[in-house]
C-alpha cells in the first residue's frame, strides 16, 4: 500500500453518486442530428475540411487540427455535412461558436480504421502522433491537448505517470463506471501511455475509498505491472490535479509551474482508455461516458455518448421533468457550469449532465454579508483566505489579491459551499481574475506605446542635433572660405597662401572630398549580390528562430492559461509574414 | 426549453449566518444560568432588555438605511450583541445604563460603520467601555454571589429585581459586594495565602472565586460547545487563556504581597472564559487568518493580565478586546498562511513575491 498525504481543507458535500451507478454503461441510439463544435479543447479550434452536402463516414475527419496545441474533430456517426455555422455551445457565457452539423443517416459506417497492436515496438514520436491524430484531448476537466502533455520536448524526464481516477465531485460516475466496465483496456492505456514517456518509476493510479467496485475491477489488470491502485479517503477537490499530486507523492507544485516540469504526467483515467481505442483498435476520439443524474431525471444512469449529441437527446432518454428542477448543469454540482438550454452538444471534456431538482438544489438565497467567520479559509484546499479575497475583489485592490495569491485559487468552490453568508465567492474570484489580466494586458500595451513615444522623441531629437551640428559645420566652412578668399585677394600673388591656411584644404578640394565620400556610401549601399544572399539567409534563419520560440512561448502561455494568449499568437503570426517576406525577397534576388 | 443560469458552486452545505448567531446566542445559557443562580435575576433581565433594545434600534436604523428589516434583523446579529453585552453588565444595573449600553453599541459601533461584517471594534466591548467611563459607579456595583449573602437573606426575586432595575429601588444591605478581581486589586499588604484565608470571597469558594467560578465555567462550557460545532477555531481561545496564564504564571512572584493572583484566579474570574470564547471571537472585527486569531488572542491575554495587575481597572476584557480590534488589520498583513505551491508566507503589504 502506497503512502498517501492529507491535504489542508476540502469539503464533505453528499456525495449521490449512488443513483446512477445502479444500471452497465448504456447505449442511446444515434441522435438525428450531431452538433460538433471546432474547440473543444484548450488551444487553436479545429479547421473545417469537408464542405456543407458532402457524405462521411464515422470516423473521418472532419476538421483538421490548426498549429501545433490542437487537435483534429471526426465525424462520431456516418452521415452528411448539413451545416457549418456558430451554434450555442456549452459555455456558461450563453455564447455561440463554430460547429459543424452532421444529420446521420443511422448506417453508423466506419472509414477504414487499423491499430497497432505491438505498440512497444513504436516510436513514442509515432505513438504521440496516433494520440494527437484521434483528437484526444483530456477528458476529465479542462481539455487539454493529450499529444501536447506528452511531448518529449522537456527539460527532465517523466518519473512519476499519475492516472487520475479520483471523480471527487459528487454525482459523477462516468470514470467509476468505465473503469468497472472497462478496466482491461484503461490499464492497457495506461502502460501505452508508460511506453510513450519511456517507462516512469512510478505509475499511480490515485482514487477515492468511496469507489470499492471500481478498486476490485483494476486490481487483477495491474497485477504484476508495476502500477498501483492508490486508495484515499474521499474528500472534495481531491481530484484537482495540484491537490492529487500532492496526495499521491507528497510534493506540491510550484505556483505557475506545469507537472511536466516537476517530472509528473498527470491524466484522465477515461483519457487513457480513449489512448487504448486510438492505437490499439485504431479509433479516433468520438465517444465518451457521461454521466445522466440528478432528481430531475427519472432514469439517472451513465451512456456511452457520442461526441455531438444534443443534451436534449440524452435528457428526453433520461425521462427529464422540466418543471421539477430551474437549472441544468454540465459537470459536477461544485465546479459544473449551467447551460443557457438543452440544445448544446456534449462535447469531448462532458463528464455528467445534471439535471437537480429544486429540492436537491434550491435557487440561491441572497448573500447575507461577510462575517470573516473563516469558514472558508478551514475549507480552502490552497491554503488562501477566501474572506480577504472576498473583501479586495469587491474593492478591486489588486496588488492586494496577488499578494494575497489569487491566482493559485483553483475555484473548486469549497469556500463557497461552506459560506454560512451564501456569498458567491468564486464568481468573485473569476471575475476579478479577467480584470487583473485585462489590467496586465493594458499595462503591456501602455508600456509599449510610451517607450515607442519616447524613442520617436528621441529619434527626432538626435536627428535635429546632427542637423544642427552639419549647419555649424558648414557655416565655419564657409566663414573660413570666405576669410580663405578675402585673404587671398588681399595678397594678391603672394606665395601660395591658400595651400598654407589651416583647414589644410581648398574650398574646391573639399567639394570633391564630399562627393567622393557620397560615391563610397552609394557603393557600399549596393553590395554585390552575393552579400545581399548571404544576409536574407541570415535573416530568414534568425526569422525562424523567432518564429520557433514565439509558438512554444505561445504553447506555454495556452497550457499554463496565463491570459496571454491572444497577444502571443498575434506576435506569431507577426514574425511568420516577415519571414514570408524575406523569403519572397531571396526569390526574386535568385530571379 | 432554456434553463436558469447560475455559477458555481452548485451545492451549498446546510450552515448559515443566521444559524450560526443563534448557537451563540444558545451557547451562551450556560453562562447565564450560572450568573442567574450565583447572582440572582439581575444578568437575565439585562439581557432581555438589552435584546428588545438592540432589535428596535436595528430596526430603525436599517429602515432609515432603506433596507430590508426582515432580511437583516433575519442574522440575529443584533440579539448577540445585545445578549453579549447584557451578560456582561453589572446585574441589576438601572435599566438605562443597559439601553444606553446597547443604543450605542448597535447604531454607533455596529450600524454607522455599516452594519453586520463592517465593524472595527466589536460592539458589545464599545458599549462596555462607553458606560464604564462614563458611569463608573453603576458598572461597578457587582451583587454578591450567593454564598456571601448574609445569613437569612437571598436575591431579590423576579419582581423585586425589576423594581430595582426599573424603578430605582435599592437593594438590600450585603446585596452588592466586590468582585475577586476588586479584592486583589485592594489587598496590597496581604500575601496571596492570607487573601485567600480571610476574604469570604475566596475562603467560600472552591478554586477561585465565589459565584465567579461557577460563571467562568458555565462560558467555558459554552464555549466548548461551540468550538466542537466548529462555529470558531481554537486559536483565538487559546491564544488568550494561554497568555493570561503565562503572564499570571511569571509575575506569580511565589504569592507575596505583591503577586496580582494566581493563574487559576485570572482563568476563573472576571470575564476571562467569556472574554475568551465569545467576545474575542467575534470574527468581523477579530484577525482572519488562523495564526493572526492566535497572535490576536495572546495580544488580548497579555493585555488583560498588565491591565489587571498594573492599571486602574479591575478587569480590563473590554478594553483588551478593543485595543486589540486595533491591531487586527495589521497583524493581518503579516500573517497569511502559505499556499499551496509557495515556499514562503507573502506578507499582504507586498507587490511582488520575492
Amino acid at each position: 500500500m502506497s503512502r498517501t498525504w492529507v491535504t489542508p481543507g476540502g469539503v464533505h458535500p453528499p456525495e449521490n453518486k449512488h443513483q446512477s451507478v445502479t444500471q452497465p454503461i448504456g447505449q442511446l441510439p444515434i441522435p438525428e442530428k450531431l452538433i460538433i463544435p471546432l474547440s473543444q479543447h484548450i488551444g487553436a479550434a479545429a479547421t473545417p475540411c469537408v464542405e456543407i452536402g458532402q457524405s462521411v463516414l464515422k470516423g473521418q475527419v472532419i476538421a483538421e487540427a490548426t498549429g501545433m496545441v490542437s487537435i483534429p474533430m471526426h465525424a462520431p456517426s456516418s452521415g452528411i455535412v448539413s451545416a457549418i455555422e456558430h451554434r450555442p455551445i456549452a459555455h456558461s457565457s450563453g455564447m455561440l461558436a463554430p460547429c459543424i452539423e452532421i444529420t446521420t443517416d443511422g448506417a453508423d459506417s466506419w472509414i477504414e480504421h487499423q491499430g497497432i497492436s505491438d505498440y512497444e515496438h513504436i516510436s513514442p514520436r509515432k505513438l504521440i502522433e496516433m494520440v494527437g491524430n484521434a483528437g484526444i484531448s483530456g477528458m476529465g476537466g479542462a481539455g487539454f491537448p493529450s499529444a501536447v502533455k506528452l511531448n518529449p520536448g522537456r527539460q527532465r524526464p517523466i518519473d512519476t505517470l499519475i492516472v487520475n481516477a479520483t471523480e471527487c465531485e459528487p454525482y459523477i460516475t462516468a470514470d467509476d463506471s468505465a473503469i468497472r466496465e472497462r478496466a482491461g483496456e484503461i490499464v492497457e492505456g495506461i502502460k501505452i501511455l508508460s511506453a510513450i514517456l519511456d517507462h516512469p518509476h512510478h505509475i499511480l493510479i490515485g482514487i477515492e475509498d468511496n469507489k470499492p467496485e471500481a478498486i476490485e475491477a483494476l486490481a487483477p489488470h495491474v497485477e504484476g505491472t508495476g502500477i498501483s491502485v492508490v486508495v484515499f479517503p474521499t474528500k472534495y477537490p481531491s481530484g484537482g490535479e495540484k491537490q492529487l499530486i500532492y496526495i499521491l507523492t507528497g510534493k506540491e507544485l510550484p505556483s505557475g509551474k506545469l507537472p511536466a516540469d516537476e517530472g509528473v504526467v498527470c491524466i484522465n483515467i477515461g483519457t487513457t482508455y480513449a489512448i487504448k481505442r486510438a492505437v490499439i483498435d485504431g479509433e479516433p476520439l468520438i465517444s465518451r461516458v457521461t454521466t445522466v443524474t440528478g432528481d430531475a431525471v427519472a432514469t439517472p444512469r451513465n451512456y456511452d455518448t457520442l461526441i455531438g449529441t444534443p443534451v436534449s437527446h440524452l435528457l428526453e432518454h433520461s425521462q427529464f421533468d422540466e418543471q421539477a428542477g430551474g437549472r441544468v448543469v454540465m459537470g459536477g454540482p461544485m465546479m459544473g457550469f449551467t447551460l443557457p438550454s438543452a440544445d448544446v452538444p456534449i462535447v469531448k471534456t462532458t463528464n455528467c449532465i445534471l439535471a437537480p431538482s429544486y429540492a436537491e438544489i434550491p435557487d440561491d438565497e441572497p448573500a447575507q454579508p461577510c462575517i470573516r467567520c473563516g469558514m472558508c479559509a478551514e475549507a480552502c484546499p490552497a491554503s488562501l483566505l477566501p474572506q480577504q479575497l472576498f473583501w479586495y475583489a469587491q474593492a478591486q485592490e489588486h496588488d492586494r489579491l496577488e499578494a494575497h495569491n489569487l491566482f493559485d485559487c483553483i475555484e473548486c468552490g469549497a469556500c463557497s459551499y461552506v459560506c454560512p453568508s451564501n456569498i458567491p465567492l468564486v464568481q468573485y474570484y473569476r471575475a476579478a481574475k479577467g480584470e487583473i489580466r485585462q489590467a496586465r494586458e493594458e499595462k503591456v500595451k501602455s508600456d509599449h506605446a510610451r517607450d515607442r513615444f519616447e524613442f520617436h522623441k528621441e529619434r527626432i531629437e538626435q536627428a535635429e542635433r546632427e542637423k544642427e551640428a552639419k549647419r555649424a559645420a558648414r557655416r565655419e566652412a564657409t566663414q573660413q572660405a570666405k576669410a580663405d578668399h578675402a585673404a587671398a585677394t588681399a595678397n594678391g600673388s603672394a606665395a601660395a597662401p591658400s595651400k598654407a591656411t589651416p583647414t589644410g584644404a581648398t574650398p574646391s578640394s573639399s567639394a570633391a572630398d564630399i562627393i567622393a565620400a557620397a560615391q563610397a556610401r552609394a557603393a557600399a549601399k549596393q553590395a554585390s549580390p552575393e552579400d545581399q544572399r548571404a544576409k536574407l539567409e541570415r535573416t530568414i534563419a534568425s526569422a525562424e528562430q523567432r518564429l520557433k520560440m514565439a509558438e512554444e512561448k505561445l504553447a506555454e502561455a495556452i497550457s499554463s492559461d496565463s491570459g496571454k494568449q491572444d497577444q502571443l499568437s498575434a506576435a506569431v503570426e507577426n514574425t511568420r509574414q516577415k519571414l514570408e517576406q524575406t523569403k519572397s525577397k531571396l526569390a526574386e534576388l535568385a530571379e | 426549453m432554456a434553463f436558469k443560469q447560475v455559477s458555481s458552486p452548485h451545492a451549498h452545505a446546510a450552515q448559515n449566518t443566521s444559524l450560526v448567531m443563534k448557537l451563540v446566542v444558545l451557547a451562551t445559557i450556560p453562562g447565564l444560568l450560572a450568573l442567574t443562580w450565583q447572582f440572582g435575576w439581575g444578568s437575565f433581565i439585562n439581557v432581555v432588555l438589552a435584546s428588545v433594545t438592540a432589535v428596535c434600534c436595528e430596526a430603525l436604523i436599517v429602515k432609515m438605511r432603506g433596507r430590508s428589516i426582515s432580511f437583516y434583523l433575519g442574522d440575529y446579529s443584533a440579539v448577540v450583541t445585545a445578549v453579549l453585552l447584557g451578560l456582561a453588565l453589572p446585574p441589576l444595573a438601572p435599566w438605562w445604563i443597559v439601553v444606553v449600553g446597547t443604543v450605542f453599541s448597535i447604531v454607533v459601533a455596529k450600524q454607522l460603520y455599516g452594519g453586520l461584517g463592517y465593524n472595527p471594534f466589536n460592539p458589545a466591548m464599545v458599549g462596555y467601555v462607553v458606560l464604564l467611563i462614563s458611569f463608573p459607579i453603576q458598572m461597578t456595583t457587582w451583587v454578591a454571589p450567593l454564598a456571601l449573602l448574609p445569613v437569612g437573606t437571598a436575591h431579590p426575586g423576579l419582581i423585586e429585581s425589576l423594581q430595582i432595575v426599573f424603578a430605582g429601588y435599592s437593594p438590600a444591605d450585603g446585596v452588592t459586594g466586590a468582585t475577586p478581581l476588586d479584592v486583589f486589586k485592594h489587598s496590597s499588604g496581604l500575601l496571596v495565602d492570607q487573601v485567600y484565608d480571610r476574604e469570604p470571597l475566596f475562603n467560600q469558594a472552591m478554586f477561585a472565586g465565589a459565584g465567579w467560578e461557577w460563571v467562568n465555567l458555565g462560558f467555558l462550557l459554552g464555549g466548548i460547545i461551540l468550538l466542537s460545532q466548529r462555529i470558531f477555531t481554537w486559536h483565538g481561545p487559546v491564544g488568550m487563556l494561554g497568555a493570561l496564564a503565562l503572564m499570571s504564571i511569571i509575575f506569580w512572584d511565589s504569592g507575596s504581597s505583591s503577586s496580582p493572583g494566581s493563574a487559576l484566579m485570572h482563568l476563573f474570574s472576571g470575564a476571562s472564559m467569556m472574554g475568551a470564547f465569545f467576545i474575542l471571537t467575534d470574527p468581523v472585527s477579530s484577525a482572519v487568518s488562523n495564526r493572526g486569531r492566535l497572535l490576536f488572542g495572546v495580544l488580548i491575554g497579555v493585555l488583560v493580565y498588565i491591565i489587571r495587575a498594573w492599571g486602574n481597572y479591575p478587569d480590563a476584557v473590554a478594553f483588551a478586546v478593543l485595543l486589540a480590534n486595533f491591531a487586527a488589520p495589521f497583524i493581518d498583513n503579516y500573517t497569511l498562511p502559505r499556499t499551496y505551491g509557495h515556499t514562503d508566507r507573502r506578507r499582504a503589504t507586498e507587490k511582488e513575491e520575492d
